[in-house]
């Protein structure tokens, strides 16, 4: 069976260093799928090759069965790949439905119009005001993103990144900088996603992985340590070794911390 | 999204201001601007008296002032041309002087060729100037910030060398003269007289205020103040960036062109000091005082530098023997605006406005808070 995702031996260096080096990965359609590592693993590195914002220094990247290996990043999106990135970003000095509507304009064929008629035709703002509501974000329309708090602009970038009706969709660490509330809701949008929306999943939250996740992929200095279910990673001694060189599951997979 | 419905837990302290949610959708659908209907009434209030005080201005102000009202006229779409790429798009651009240069020079060729047709000049010349400003374009906008900015200004810089080496087209530094009057449309009488020249100049800076007012509130306007504000978010929401830029920078082209043809309208004269660094500059200069991105602000930044400059610049200074100086005033003027209105004369303006409706009793207070009023156009 074939991945919606797939990469083969994708390698991309910077000078002397492998950021991430001959990965392979398959992602399943439909599929929640994790990948977790410590800092400079190269996750963030991997996530730039698969959207398209760096090229990969050789290896190939498949989504749908097409080579994407040197398509440029607005193409690859065109084709359902929709992300979020480590630190938001969204265009601060537009109101929050304007940055969903950038998404649904140019999923809908009219994000180039110089006209403003295909809007109201297409009820594209109904569909942008309908996005907000689903990621709680419901009146707060015609607020600047600038005005948002770090946890709405992390609502509104899922928004965002789901008015272009992606395929798969890219989170680079979401949870990152939320309360335990925002993560716990954040956690919730996530799990309510349609099944046709595959989720790959970048974060250090690792009750948010356990809790989301049905594969999971460690990356250790660019490389793939493992894949698996999330049983299966937590019992992967190769896993414990590498991974900080922790010789108790408890220490590699802490108990939950509250107010980080 | 069934399951995902149900908003999560994380916007119960989001702050949700309390304005009736059909309402707010119903301001949203009527323009992609946030803000209510006073202030769009309060918008169109001022824009049907500014009109009409231009329809009435030929009745009032002598020969001398109309044709500076023409000019300026000219110089407010060669100033939101500048707006486009640096307020809208977030390119700062030294290079539409050559482009209004072109413009001016390829309808005074026409015009002196016999092509005395108003809008066969404008189109012509906004057609000429956008097409090279897409050839210059395919190379400039691929750069960014002050490499932008440079690379413009050689544009610049070139063209203005050009009209003067290039004496068998461009008659050198003497510039062409001899241009006949415009005829506005097929079968009308040539317009000698200046305040029929300032109609015709009104008419088609009405037209092309609106369309490029229509262009900056569109989806693709939307993508260029995206490009501005974001561009690596832009590029992944799937936007071909580089190809929205250089059609905005060959659609500022043929704007700045057009103007030149007015130029050549109001004037009948054209050298190459209208392609100059010095016009460049002083494009750029009224629009960072009309505050960057907003159109109408343009306008009025353009008004206030020909006016400052020549106009009070050739004005007594009372109770002495010297003459005010055009440059010297504008440059105090750049300097009282920075200090004083930080964001520009449409900015200022904005607050005041937002803050009048505000405080009156039908004023729905729908803005939301830390709105910033300089952005929108």
């Amino acid at each position: 069976m074939t991945g919606l995702l797939e990469l083969e031996e994708v390698a991309r260096s910077f000078g002397s260093l492998r950021a991430v080096d001959q990965v392979s990965l398959r992602v399943a359609p439909g599929a929640r799928h994790a990948v977790i590592g410590p800092n400079g693993a190269g996750k963030s590195t991997l996530f730039n090759l698969i959207g398209g914002s760096l090229r990969a220094s050789s290896g190939a990247i498949r989504f749908d069965g097409r080579d994407i290996t040197r398509m440029p990043e607005h193409r690859r999106a065109r084709l359902g790949i929709a992300r979020t990135f480590q630190h938001s970003s969204v265009f601060l000095r537009e109101t929050a439905l304007e940055n969903v509507l950038l998404g649904v304009a140019r999923h809908a064929g009219v994000g180039g119009s110089v006209t403003r008629a295909a809007l109201g035709r297409r009820h594209l703002l109904d569909r942008c005001l309908e996005l907000l509501d689903t990621v709680g974000l419901a009146g707060r329309h015609a607020a600047p993103a600038g005005s948002l708090s770090h946890g709405e602009r992390r609502q509104l970038e899922v928004a965002m990144a789901l008015g272009a009706e992606p395929r798969l969709l890219l989170l680079d660490e979401p949870a990152a900088g939320m309360s335990v509330a925002e993560t716990a809701g954040f956690t919730e949008l996530v799990a309510g996603l349609p099944e046709h929306v595959t989720v790959l999943l970048i974060e250090h939250d690792l009750d948010v992985v356990f809790e989301l996740a049905d594969r999971i992929t460690v990356l250790h200095l660019g490389r793939s340590l493992a894949t698996g279910t999330p049983e299966e990673i937590r019992a992967d001694p190769e896993v414990q070794q590498a991974y900080l060189g922790a010789t108790d599951l408890e220490d590699l997979f802490p108990p939950p911390e509250a107010g980080s | 999204m069934s399951a995902a419905a149900a908003p999560p837990a994380a916007s119960a302290g989001a702050g949700v201001p309390g304005s009736p949610h059909a309402a707010g959708v119903q301001g949203t659908a009527a323009g992609l601007d946030s803000g209510g209907g006073a202030r769009r009434r309060l918008t169109w209030i001022v824009g049907a008296v500014t009109v009409l005080a231009l329809a009435a201005a030929p009745w009032v102000l002598d020969q001398y002032t109309i044709s500076t009202a023409s000019r300026i006229l000219a110089m407010g779409l060669l100033t939101m041309s500048v707006t486009l790429l640096t307020g809208v798009a977030g390119l700062p651009t030294l290079a539409q002087a050559a482009y209004f240069g072109i413009g001016a020079y390829t309808a005074a060729l026409l015009a002196r060729a016999g092509v005395v047709l108003g809008p066969a000049q404008l189109l012509a010349a906004a057609a000429v100037a956008a097409a090279v400003a897409l050839v210059t374009g395919s190379v400039v906008v691929r750069a960014r910030g002050v490499t932008f900015l440079m690379l413009t200004l050689a544009v610049g810089e070139l063209a203005h060398s050009a009209a003067i080496q290039w004496r068998g087209i461009s008659g050198g530094t003497d510039g062409l003269s001899g241009i006949p009057p415009v005829v506005p449309l097929p079968g009308m009488a040539p317009l000698v007289n200046d305040g029929l020249v300032f109609y015709y100049v009104l008419a088609v800076f009405l037209a092309l205020f609106a369309a490029v007012g229509g262009l900056t509130r569109s989806p693709y306007g939307l993508a260029l103040r995206g490009i501005r504000d974001n561009e690596a978010r832009l590029r992944a929401t799937g936007y071909p960036v580089y190809q929205y830029l250089l059609v905005a920078y060959a659609a500022a082209g043929g704007l700045a062109g057009a103007a030149g043809a007015l130029w050549v309208s109001v004037l009948r004269y054209v050298s190459p000091g209208d392609l100059s660094f010095g016009l460049a500059a002083l494009a750029l200069l009224a629009a960072v005082i009309g505050g960057i991105g907003s159109m109408w602000g343009a306008c009025l930044g353009a008004a206030l530098v020909v006016l400052v400059r020549d106009y009070v610049g050739g004005l007594d200074v009372p109770l002495t023997d010297y003459r005010a100086s055009g440059p010297l005033l504008l440059g105090v003027t750049f300097v009282m605006v920075v200090y004083l209105m930080p964001h520009g004369i449409a900015g200022t303006l904005k607050d005041a406005m937002v803050r009048l409706l505000r405080s009156g009793p039908a004023a729905p207070d729908d803005s939301p808070p830390g709105d910033s009023p300089t952005e929108r156009a």
